[in-house]
């Protein structure tokens, strides 16, 4: 088996789960400059409500995918009202407060989420249903799941459309004034808490996608996925240059790809003294190396004026 | 009535106060302008009006409280500004920023009114896809002025519009709005250059340290020894 073409399967579809949560700590980045680190836990209510929604239905006997959909579509809808609110009710009140409140509200709202998560769906790991198409096919020696091709083309046409939401439709273009100036697109008329509650809701709904699809993708769910997968997916951001979704994305992929090669080869480069559950090392790794060269990430300007 | 009707108008910067409340009026037609020395407290002012900063004091357009509106609510009424250094978005192009200046619109003649702006502002037909970051300093005045137009106002607020421009650009800049004005919008100009203001407009204010010291026909002032003193250089 080709190792290097399956740890870059592997790597990809990691690479676009990161991707998708990725750009949710980039948009409300670049529209407010504030590090939403809830996000990550935003992630993890949509996995385990999509679960809680996929086990009944699943079991009444409906269609695999139709489930998922279904399950997916009620998660995204949760997390979209879960983000309009935390934005409503932990940041819009700090809007003109020091920097440094946002950010430890942020923690607060994380831990708050994750306990409540702990009292509703337990402490146990959850055994995600395969419901999805997973029959693997083989591919110049590699492997590939049909439910990791999902994944990818999945997140790679949601990123398309928030690509053209952005940089074609009206709401973007008054997303991206915003981002810039609030105060002067607000003479243009856009109602800038408007578009940050949207910024929140939007990036809401790809976390539950984002949520769905990584415990697809593991077979797992429990209710601190979303710390590690968050932190990570914030790291993708700051990667690729946070405030700037294309670097979201690219930032997401190449993370997921060092991940999985990393942890493929980790094994053989230090002679077997670190193992593949370095892995997270490895990541976090690149990511000062990169800062190192290039502080504002990969695709970044040179450090925002807003930073 | 008066199109703008400021009353005891004040603007504090927590212990400097900055517009000590001031009275003046715009009527429907005008071309007003408020003239002052560096930090009179013009900006804040028309920062003020445009709802940008909290003040104090009373704003009344077209017998509305304009003070119990949000900023983002004043471009559908009729009122605009044109801020200090420009404002344009930077990252947006300039096609996008015009677009822009339309957001709060619906009706279907915004494309036309697009074409009259190009037409107006032949640079920036020829600019339309470039970065509004890209632009020199004119170009970024002609578009911020275009951008505000967009949005049809019946009152237009334009924080010197002359900064750091050169003699040649700073005449077109008020031929522009000049031109504007000929077109039925009122203005309410905020300027340094005194003299020009003074002889573009038909009446004026002058500010010193956040009061009103002077109000006046623009003649009456460009002839007052005070002003030729303190503003005119003589
Ligand atoms: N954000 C702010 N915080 C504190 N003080 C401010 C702020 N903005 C303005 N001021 C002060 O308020 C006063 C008036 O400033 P303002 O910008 O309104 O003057 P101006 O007449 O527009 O001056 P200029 O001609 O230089 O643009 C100044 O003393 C200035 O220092
Ligand atoms: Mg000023």
């Amino acid at each position: 088996m080709d190792i290097l073409l399956q740890q870059i399967f592997n790597g990809l579809t990691l690479g676009s789960i990161y991707a998708l949560v990725a750009l949710g700590y980039t948009m409300v980045y670049g529209i407010m400059g504030l590090i939403n680190f809830a996000h990550g836990e935003v992630v993890m209510v949509g996995a385990l409500v999509a679960l809680s929604v996929m086990k009944p239905l699943a079991a009444a006997g409906l269609p695999g995918p139709l489930v998922v959909l279904v399950a997916l579509l009620v998660a995204a809808l949760v997390c979209m009202a879960l983000g309009f609110t935390i934005e409503r009710v932990a940041y819009r009140p700090l809007r003109n407060a020091p920097r440094l409140a946002p950010l430890i509200t942020a923690i607060g709202v994380s831990i708050v989420l994750q306990q409540l998560a702990m009292l509703i769906w337990g402490r146990s790991y959850h055994a995600v249903p395969p419901l999805l198409p997973a029959e693997s096919h083989e591919v110049l020696g590699a492997q590939i799941t049909e439910l990791q091709l999902i994944i990818m083309l999945v997140a790679a046409l949601t990123m398309a459309g928030l690509i053209l939401l952005v940089n074609r439709t009206k709401l973007g273009r008054a997303m991206r004034a915003t981002a810039e100036n609030p105060a002067i697109a607000g003479l243009m008329g856009v109602d800038a808490n408007r578009i940050i509650a949207l910024t929140f809701i939007i990036g809401s709904a790809l976390a539950a996608l984002a949520g769905v699809l990584v415990s697809a993708n593991y077979g797992i769910a429990h209710y601190h996925m979303g710390f590690i997968l968050g932190l990570k997916a914030f790291t993708a951001a700051v990667l690729g240059g946070i405030g700037n979704l294309a670097g979201a994305m690219v930032g997401g992929v190449l993370l997921g790809l060092i991940e999985a090669l990393g942890a493929g080869y980790i094994g053989d480069l230090t002679g077997g003294i670190l193992g593949s559950h370095y892995q997270d090392v490895f990541a976090f790794f690149v990511l000062i190396v990169v800062l190192i060269f290039r502080p504002s990430g990969l695709m970044g300007e040179k450090v925002s004026e807003r930073a | 009535m008066p199109l703008l009707d400021v009353l005891n108008l004040e603007v504090r910067y927590g212990g400097i106060n900055a517009v000590k409340g001031i009275s003046f009026a715009v009527e429907e037609g005008e071309m007003v302008c408020l003239i002052g020395a560096n930090g009179a407290g013009k900006t804040s002012t028309l920062k003020a009006v445009a709802r940008m900063l909290p003040a104090a004091g009373e704003m009344h357009y077209r017998g509305e409280r304009l003070d119990r509106l949000p900023s983002h609510a004043l471009i559908g009424k009729g009122l605009a500004l044109v801020p200090e250094g420009r404002g344009v978005f930077a990252r947006l192009s300039v096609a996008e920023n015009l677009a822009m200046g339309a957001y709060h619109r619906n009706d279907n003649e915004i494309a036309a009114d697009l074409e009259r702006i190009y037409a107006m502002l032949p640079r920036l037909a020829e600019r339309r896809e470039q970065l509004a970051g890209t632009l020199s300093g004119g170009e970024q005045q002609m578009l911020a002025i275009g951008r505000a137009l967009m949005g049809r106002p019946k009152l237009l607020l334009l924080d010197e519009p002359s900064m750091g421009l050169a003699p040649l650009m700073v005449q077109k800049v008020f031929e522009v709005i000049r031109n504007v004005a000929a077109q039925g919008v009122t203005i309410l100009l905020v300027e340094q250059n005194a003299k020009l203001a003074l002889e573009t407009c038909g009446r004026g204010y002058v500010m010193e340290s956040g009061k009103i010291t002077l109000a006046d026909t623009a003649a009456n002032l460009l002839a007052d020894p005070r002003v030729r003193a303190a503003y005119l250089g003589e």
